[in-house]
């Protein structure tokens, strides 16, 4: 968990790395984003980052709901992002989906039991080439079939347990 | 430097990386070392290469031989027989139509000897990380000659002369855009770089800037020089991490050569660029929403005029090019107008990427002259269907743009080719479809993802597109009227004129073009209750043919309801009504004995 010191030390950062003073709302979010494994900010860590920034908490909630890659609640270890683009749904997308949802047990944006795994949607990830298309944390998976998506899983399970 | 006999470029882009690029460089590695080869033969790892459905790829050089689809194995044996023997291993050569082994090298087989090459004449060519790469293909020439031996005008003039059209979408003239934010007033001004392609089924962008980030570079620093800006962003889509991380290493080292920074190439001109990292918002691609996001705001556009080029980044004239328009910027400085000129046709100069998808042979990205045929494009490049089944339509442009039937197949590829026929060029995405792909699904489709990106601000695009995708649901269901479809069309038209930003204006799109070239189907779906290309679950039934059913179980073991019943070595039945129509069961039979027909075989219902 961060301290409200962390945070003040994440926003130095951020400013010395930017080369305009103003706004660094989003640009500190993806920071406070990477540091929890969790893959979420906490409301009460982005409640600091606006005071730090000098930027009201409606404004950041405001910011924190409207983009799809900021959440405000823990998501699984891994976080699969299913390419939902109409490539991979002409190329079989639809299967995939089903496949993963079965495997899961679990419907869109909802974690697994075990807070292992996280499903989401995705724009277009531009791997087309090889669609279907899921992104795991920061790792694509392309050609899959529904076969293939369950061996990822069963994969990462196993590798979990070890 | 050691001197090398061999260079190996292997393809690092994104789907050669998820079909298991790293395993077979790992494999090359190993084998050099164990021959103690590793000095004297070269490894790049190149941005992507095109052809995104052949991967992982390699050409090995000086003979410029082309490996496809590469095992760690495969990589091994390419050491022992290629590298130490000097013998090409034939298993693993490009293969052509009928699967013929074409003779190399690289250059002359048809998927890479149709393209001509300047937006992406870089990306699988170089090493993207290494700046000498980039400077040995004649990079940072033309920032050098723009500030050494050209005024800002002449620059702009030089881009207007070409005739380079703003390859995001639009088309809209480059030059005049950067003249527009070098007349406007102001001291300070802001060169952004729109790196947040979000259409679907489109991917240059991405491809260029983990490629070949350096001509980015290069080409916002000469655009900054020409309009007087000081500083320059790149915003770019948080989905495209290795992009993010090509392009800071990039920045690193074009400061540490001087070509960014104070007093760039002894210059008095002044210019660095940072970058901002998107967060999930398709609508952050529109520009006025764009600098919203980079003030750190909710993605939302606004009313235009006044354009950013007036009133841009906080208040002050900015200037915003897509990546592919800008990486063409410097080939033009370095050889001059005329030569972007002998490509393309009069009114679309140049070329463009296109980044192929669907039902496709070659699935990838291709660079080619404006004004090719979507024959020459699908067919000769693309390599036709892979399966053999009818290609139908090409659907272009995203969720902005339309579909095209094959009867229009030889229509040239240009700004105003495309828009006469209801599509538009947009970004670049062809998405190929056959007789499988109902259209009406597809419109439903884009508009589904239209609902879940529109950023809320105006009524009509939040509220209308998705009445729009209730009714197109309504029909996909099978109980869509005749009436829907005409209020589906007066909808569609209401959205395009009142709409407050390019996302809604062209939202209807895709219903419009549908309609207009397939209405049959449509009618098909509410009339009959039939889907034409058997893709709409409500209105298929998956059945068996007891002629062919040899009762070998492999359907009922694989039907995730058990709905399917029968004897070993007996004809099995499907019980239409727990059926789920997943269609598990076409898939794993070997007979073909199970097929889906339309409209869906009525269950009795028993009271």
């Amino acid at each position: 968990m961060l301290t409200k010191e962390d945070v003040k030390k994440i926003v130095n950062e951020a400013k010395t790395e930017a080369l305009e003073e103003q706004d660094l709302l989003i640009y500190t979010l993806h920071k406070i984003q990477d540091h929890y494994n969790e893959n979420y900010i906490p409301p009460e860590v982005a409640e600091w980052v606006g005071e730090e920034l000098n930027v009201t908490p409606a404004k950041v909630y405001e910011v924190l709901t409207f983009y799809t890659m900021f959440s405000t609640k823990p998501r699984g270890k891994y976080v699969i992002r299913v390419c939902t683009s109409l490539p991979c749904h002409v190329a079989g997308g639809r299967e995939i989906i089903n496949a993963l949802k079965d495997e899961l047990k679990i419907d869109w944006n909802q974690t697994t039991k075990d807070g292992l795994f996280t499903l989401e949607e995705t724009g277009c990830l531009g791997l087309c080439g090889v669609a279907p298309v899921i992104m795991i944390n920061k790792d694509f998976y392309g050609d899959l079939t529904p076969e293939k998506v369950r061996e990822i899983i069963r994969e990462l399970r196993r590798g979990d347990s070890e | 430097m050691p001197l090398t006999t061999n260079t190996i470029l292997i393809c690092a882009g994104g789907a050669c990386v998820s079909a298991g690029e790293e395993s077979v460089k790992d494999a090359l590695e190993r084998k050099l070392k164990e021959y103690n080869l590793q000095d004297i033969v070269k490894i790049v790892e190149t941005g992507c290469m095109g052809a995104c459905s052949l991967g992982p790829i390699m050409v090995i050089y000086p003979e410029g031989v082309y490996y496809q689809k590469l095992t760690p194995e495969v990589a091994e044996k390419i050491v022992e027989e290629h590298i130490l023997k000097g013998r090409i291993v034939k298993s693993h050569l490009y293969k052509g139509e009928k699967g013929e082994v074409i003779p190399q090298p690289q250059e002359e087989v048809a998927f890479f000897s149709r393209q001509v090459k300047i937006a992406t004449r870089n990306v699988g060519v170089i090493n993207p990380l290494d700046i000498d790469e980039y400077i040995a293909r004649d990079g940072y020439f033309a920032l050098h000659k723009a500030l050494k031996e050209m005024t800002p005008e002449e620059v702009i003039q030089v881009i207007k002369d070409s005739g380079l059209r703003g390859r995001g979408g639009a088309g809209f003239p480059t030059g005049l855009k950067w003249e527009f934010a070098r007349k406007s007033p102001g001291d300070k001004k802001y060169m952004i770089c729109n790196a947040d392609e979000g259409d679907p089924g489109a991917f240059m962008d991405r491809s260029i800037l983990e490629g070949d980030p350096h001509s980015i570079i290069e080409a916002m620093t000469i655009a900054g020089y020409a309009i007087g800006a000081q500083k320059g962003f790149v915003y770019v889509r948080a989905e495209y991490p290795i992009a993010i991380e090509r392009l800071t290493e990039a920045l690193k080292q074009a400061r540490e050569y001087g070509f960014l920074g104070e007093n760039i190439l002894g210059t008095d001109f002044s210019f660095d660029i940072e970058i901002r990292i998107g967060a999930g918002a398709f609508v952050c691609g529109e520009e006025t929403a764009l600098m919203h996001s980079i003030e750190g705001k909710r993605g939302q556009p606004r009313v235009k005029p006044p354009f950013p080029a007036q009133k841009g980044l906080w208040g002050n004239p900015s200037n915003i090019n897509n990546v592919e328009t800008l990486s063409c910027v410097p080939p033009i400085i370095f050889h001059g107008p005329q030569w972007f000129k002998q490509w393309g046709t009069e009114k679309s100069p140049g070329t463009k990427v296109f980044a192929l998808a669907g039902k496709v042979k070659n699935t990838g990205l291709v660079e080619v002259p404006m004004g090719i045929t979507l024959r020459e494009l699908i067919y000769e490049i693309g390599g036709g269907s892979p399966t053999g089944k009818k290609i139908k339509a090409v659907q272009t442009g995203g969720p902005s743009g339309g579909v095209i039937p094959a009867e229009y197949f030889d229509t040239p590829v240009d700004f105003e080719s495309l828009t006469s026929l209801g599509a538009i060029i947009g970004s670049g995405g062809m998405i190929v479809l056959d007789e499988d792909d109902c259209m009406v699904d597809v419109a439903k489709f884009f508009l589904e993802f239209t609902v879940d990106e529109s950023c809320g601000k105006c009524t009509p695009c939040r509220e209308g597109t998705k009445k729009m995708y209730e009714i197109l649901d309504k029909i996909t269901n099978g109980e869509g009227t005749e009436e829907d479809l005409e209020t589906l069309e007066q909808l569609a038209y209401i959205i395009k004129d009142s709409s407050l930003c390019g996302l809604g204006q062209t939202a209807p799109n895709p219903v419009l073009s549908t309609l207009k070239y397939y209405r049959e189907e449509y009618l098909a779906h509410v009339r009959e209750g039939k889907c034409p290309a058997k893709k709409c679950k409500e209105l298929i039934s998956y059945v068996i043919d007891p002629e062919k059913c040899v009762g070998c179980t492999a359907c009922a073991r694989v039907c995730p309801v058990s709905c399917i019943s029968g004897e070993v070595r007996k004809v099995h039945t499907i019980d239409q009504e727990a059926c789920i129509r997943c269609g598990s069961c076409i898939e794993v039979c070997r007979f073909g004995a199970i097929s889906k027909v339309t409209p869906a075989v009525s269950v009795e219902v028993e009271e």
